[in-house]
């Protein structure tokens, strides 16, 4: 159980996505879950070892490490990736809950039910319309609300991005204010900007995704007040191709991220 | 053999689940196994390495580390995570045994296998409440053995051969409380979960018992 089965359970979610949520999946896979994996968790690695205090006194270093550290940077991240990958669940749970109604109505015969065989329901598309909208949009606004108290939490209890090279230490029982010097504060600096400008990134990614969604359901809806009668099945279709093709083009991209990341 | 493995086994419950069971599964997943996996582990990486006490005796830190922490707090977590989600392996073996049945007699026994009714009912409330139980007893040796979930920065040891009372330093301690309470949180979402379905579950059927026998007593 890794990021890789994070990956499986969000690729899922991925196919009934809008452009931009497709995107945006592929930042989190990518310049997040990804770099974490590969760079960030080696930077951090030796953290506590490496943390060096100005005394021989037994325990400070301890009590210093967990007075300026305390949550790692990089279970913080872990957790912030984890808590912001979780309102897609919410979508794949109304699509699964979705195809279940359909198959039920299949298995009963109805006739208003448009399918031929099993397979075609569990293929489908479900496009985001009704109370799927109300689930995808809801979604996009929590991860917002989990990006910004994350990147907020972080500003509060560090100071800042910055991670200083020198600390200051008086907690008992070093014997008096003791210099505490931190392992690779530099690249620890640039990866914390890093990560902190991919979320800024990808929270930008979600506001766009939201306005699009609310600007084009004011759309439809004064279409359908000011023109009763329209052809679903031509616009259906152009937006099929449309997501068709973008679907080609994010499947290639995890693709490759799948490699990596197994 | 690792944690891929219990994944696997947890999927393959997922389709005989109710709509809340699904949840279950997930919030087991994400928040209890991911979160361990990804996070937890490498903060108790090197607990027994990080542990200093203010002693120069050989053994005085090992046995005050031994004396302070009998069973560490992430193996605790391991088999928590074990043990609450070995019972779902009931349903799954009732099933198989009902489509073996089937197989067997070479004709239709049951309406659909998966079909929570019957038998497999039984064997489905018997797991949930089995699942609530090892979720509480984890939660209590928890609470017991460590004295709550708060992790001193500090503890006092005075077993031999420490020669008096020695202040012995926890790696840490922060950031172990946050992931136990964490860890709390997401154990109490799941009694909540299997009780709501326990109690779901136990009313439709009551409901579905009670109209059969309504109509049969009008016919």
């Amino acid at each position: 159980m890794d990021w890789g089965a994070l990956h499986t359970i969000l690729g899922g979610v991925n196919k009934h996505s809008t452009s931009i949520g497709k995107i945006w999946l592929t930042v989190l896979f990518i310049f997040r879950i990804m770099i974490l994996v590969v760079a960030a968790e080696r930077v951090w690695g030796d953290e506590q070892d490496d943390f060096i205090c100005n005394t021989l006194q037994p325990g400070c270093k301890n009590v210093c490490y967990d007075h300026f550290f305390p949550i790692s940077h990089i279970r913080l991240w872990a957790l912030q990736l984890i808590f912001v990958s979780t309102p897609a669940l919410l979508v794949a749970m109304h699509v699964a809950y979705r195809r279940h109604e359909k198959k039920r109505q299949f298995r009963k015969g109805d006739q208003k039910c448009e399918y031929k065989d099993i397979e075609e329901i569990r293929k489908q598309r479900f496009h985001i319309e009704g109370t799927l909208w109300w689930t995808y949009t809801s979604s996009i606004f929590f991860r917002l609300v989990f990006e910004a108290v994350f990147m907020y939490a972080f500003y509060f209890m560090y100071d800042g991005f910055r991670m200083p090279r020198l600390m200051k230490c008086n907690a008992w029982p070093c014997p008096n204010t003791v210099d505490c010097f931190v392992s690779r504060p530099t690249e620890k600096t640039v990866f914390t900007i890093f990560m902190i400008a991919v979320s800024s990134i990808c929270i930008l990614l979600n506001v766009a995704e939201l306005c699009y969604l609310l600007t084009k359901f004011f759309l439809k809806r004064s279409k359908k007040a000011g023109n009763p009668k329209h052809h679903p099945n031509h616009e259906n279709k152009e937006e099929t191709k449309q997501n068709e093709m973008n679907e080609l083009i994010s499947d290639s991209c995890q693709n490759t991220v799948i490699g990596f990341s197994s | 053999m690792s944690w891929g493995f219990l994944r696997d086994l947890l999927s393959g419950v997922n389709k005989y689940s109710t709509g809340i069971g699904r949840i279950w599964v997930a919030v087991v997943f994400v928040f209890r196994l991911l979160v361990y996996v990804a996070a937890a582990e490498n903060i108790w990486k090197y607990e027994h390495d990080e542990f200093e006490c203010n002693i120069k005796q050989p053994g005085c830190e090992n046995v005050c580390f031994d004396h302070f922490f009998p069973v560490s707090h992430i193996r605790l977590w391991a088999l928590q995570l074990i043990m609450v989600s070995t019972p779902s392996l009931l349903v799954v073996f009732h099933v198989a045994y009902r489509e073996n049945r089937e197989k067997h007699h070479n004709q239709k026994l049951y309406k659909s296998p998966g079909e929570i009714d019957g038998g497999l009912l039984c064997t489905y409330l018997v797991s949930l409440i089995l699942k609530t139980g090892f979720e509480i007893v984890f939660l209590v040796l928890f609470y017991k053995l460590y004295n709550g979930f708060k992790v001193p920065h500090l503890v006092k040891c005075d077993v031999r051969p420490c020669p008096n009372t020695v202040d012995c330093y926890i790696s840490k301690p922060t950031e172990k409380m946050i992931f136990l309470y964490f860890l709390v949180a997401t154990s109490c979402l799941c009694i909540v979960l299997n009780l709501s379905e326990l109690s779901y579950l136990i009313f439709k059927y009551s409901i579905k018992c009670y109209l059969k026998r309504y109509i049969k007593r009008r016919q």
